[in-house]
């Protein structure tokens, strides 16, 4: 019993925490940090690092090592080389006592199936060794937090997606950890319950919990992070916020023109000198220049005929595009 | 036979050479707790486990024991349901250690895959191994301990001794629930569980249950007295008739040793699969 109480007091203690302003304490730091599966190198010597209160995003296409690094903080999986140290402590060393204030969502749910919604949050509180009433409690205020309430007796087979993930997220939060990792959270669901899960990791935010988010999505990264490294292939290929990278590797606007398969590379030819930049998709013809609107008017005046045109901002996914030459999202 | 390399560790070593992480934080009670808590919606599953033996009984010791008779036994003339009781009693104890250790172990391991949300709490593989195995058991003592009422109901218990048939039925279940769960983690597919019934059901028809050891010729007579099956019927049929031998300590040392055996595979094969 005294044992739970002392609990709480950290417990307590640590929400406090989370209301300062953000202090320039880094939560996870790594060094050359490596992840070898045999002669597989998943991750090939990253250096990162991440502030408390902040958002921290991985942004890659599959296999670019984001899951294997999201494993190796949250110690599911021991380091291979390099150093990292998460909530100032080592993960090979300090596994239980760092998983004990990190909430993780892995890419799968990972829910029981043969436990309610209310359930799996309880029992999942449980595992963090939490006293029942103290459990019950958060319970009840997770699911409402995850709008869940209604559900809280169903079998979790019966949710939909969205709400599956909804769930996966309150359980993370039962032990009202620091530290929140987030492997693509929104993977697989429609534009409204992304939208809705997005709303929620705003409040946790605010609330000044530090969240790590891998994902494949760009806008998710320029809707969320404060800053993000992108990776490929194992390595860190560009790091900053998402303004700083748009502006370091891409203009500021995008003028897109489709010209039909076959005559996409020919068009581009005659348009090279119209921006800044050209790249070739097999759809479609990229002018990266700060006046898109202009570039578009000159693409005519040379007599070319696109298909169909549009003028957008500068995203991630050119940034990602300039970086690797290829698109995030196969 | 997939349960094969269990039996060939020696739980002293392994245990030995295990990392911290093995042998759990104590936290496998939150396992307990987690099946409990499953198991309130559904508890008229667990009901159905009992009948098996008790169906056994009706047909082999009552039926068959009809044109049976009754038989010698350390001088004593017993009814064949006397007789027979003790085996199904270990029998018991071994299916109802199986059910849990080894479909809901692989559900959860390779299905639902909740092993790993577990694995990303302060709860380590070792605590998952012991977890299962204690609730495993729990549930193989709760079929023995109805099992043992029957018996007692219908006279068939042949000591005041027979009490401690109890402790040695639990320990049944431990030496299973622990193989089980060890052979468990090793299977791919659910077809891998032929294995279990292939080493299960033959264990159960020709483990002695039925009639002593002494039919075999000499060489079968070893092989058979290996399976820890045998040694617990034998265990539990020497308790029940009041025999307190040396061998008993013998046949609890071995199914003790095997359940910490199968535990200590299951952890580190967790270990292996689950933190890569």
């Amino acid at each position: 019993m005294q044992h739970a109480e002392a609990r709480q007091e950290d417990l307590s203690a640590s929400r406090e925490g989370r209301g300062r302003p953000a202090t320039r304490d880094e939560v996870v730091v790594a060094r050359h940090l490596e992840k070898r599966f045999g002669d597989f190198v998943a991750v090939d010597g990253i250096d990162f690092s991440v502030e408390r209160g902040e958002v921290f995003g991985f942004l890659g296409p599959n296999g670019a090592g984001k899951t294997s690094t999201m494993r190796m903080v949250s110690c599911l999986s021991p380091v291979s080389g390099g150093e990292l140290s998460v909530l100032g402590m080592e993960p090979n060393a300090h596994g239980p006592e760092i998983r004990r204030r990190l909430g993780l969502v892995p890419q799968d749910d990972t829910l029981d199936l043969e436990l309610s919604v209310r359930d799996n949050l309880y029992l999942y509180g449980r595992y963090f060794d939490l006293p029942r009433r103290e459990v019950r409690q958060r319970v009840e205020r997770l699911l409402e937090f995850a709008h869940l309430s209604e559900k809280g007796d169903e079998e979790v087979d019966n949710l939909s997606g969205g709400m599956k993930r909804r769930l996966t997220i309150a359980r993370a939060l039962i032990s009202e950890p620091e530290l929140v990792i987030l492997d693509e959270p929104t993977t697989g669901l429609d534009p409204q319950a992304r939208h809705l899960l997005w709303d929620r990791l705003y409040r946790l935010k605010q609330e000044g919990v530090t969240l790590v988010i891998t994902t494949h999505y760009m806008d998710e990264a320029e809707q969320l992070c404060d800053r993000l490294v992108v990776m490929d292939k194992g390595k860190i290929v560009a790091a900053g916020s998402p303004r700083q990278l748009i502006d370091t590797y891409s203009t500021r606007e995008v003028a897109e023109l489709r010209f039909g398969v076959d005559e996409n590379a020919a068009a581009a030819e005659r348009l090279a000198e119209l921006a800044a930049r050209v790249e070739v998709l097999p759809d479609r013809v990229l002018l990266y220049t700060d006046d898109g609107d202009e570039a578009l008017r000159a693409a005519l005046g040379l007599g070319l005929r696109p298909e169909a045109s549009l003028v957008r901002r500068s995203s991630l996914e050119d940034v990602f595009l300039r970086l690797t030459g290829r698109s995030l999202v196969d | 036979m997939t349960v094969r390399p269990v039996f060939e560790r020696s739980s002293v070593l392994s245990l030995r050479v295990l990392p911290p992480a093995l042998l759990g934080r104590g936290m496998a009670r939150r396992l307990v707790e987690r099946n409990v808590i499953a198991y309130r919606r559904r508890w008229w599953i667990l009901a159905t486990g009992f009948f098996e033996p008790f169906f056994y009984l009706l047909s082999i010791g009552l039926g068959l024991g009809h044109l049976v008779g009754r038989l010698h036994l350390d001088g004593r003339l017993v009814a064949y349901a006397a007789y027979v009781a003790p085996g199904l009693l270990a029998s018991s104890a071994m299916n109802g250690a199986l059910f849990d250790s080894t479909f809901n172990v692989f559900f959860k391991l390779k299905i639902a895959k909740s092993y790993d949300a577990v694995l990303a709490t302060p709860v380590e593989v070792g605590d998952i191994a012991l977890g299962e195995v204690t609730w495993s058991l729990l549930r193989g003592a709760i079929y023995s301990f109805a099992f043992m009422c029957v018996m007692a109901a219908m006279g068939l218990v042949l000591s005041g001794w027979a009490v401690l048939c109890f402790g040695a039925a639990t320990l049944v279940s431990f030496a299973f629930a622990g193989i089980g769960m060890g052979a468990t983690c090793y299977m791919r597919s659910w077809q891998d569980f032929d294995y279990v019934s292939m080493a299960s059901i033959p264990m159960f028809l020709f483990s002695a249950v039925f009639y002593p050891l002494s039919v075999y010729p000499g060489w079968l007579q070893v092989v058979v007295s290996l399976t820890p099956l045998y040694q617990g019927v034998d265990m539990i049929r020497e308790l029940d008739a009041g025999l307190l031998t040396p061998a008993l300590a013998l046949h609890a040392g071995y199914l003790f040793a095997l359940g910490l055996a199968g535990m200590a595979v299951a952890a580190r094969r967790l270990g292996a699969l689950l933190r890569p």
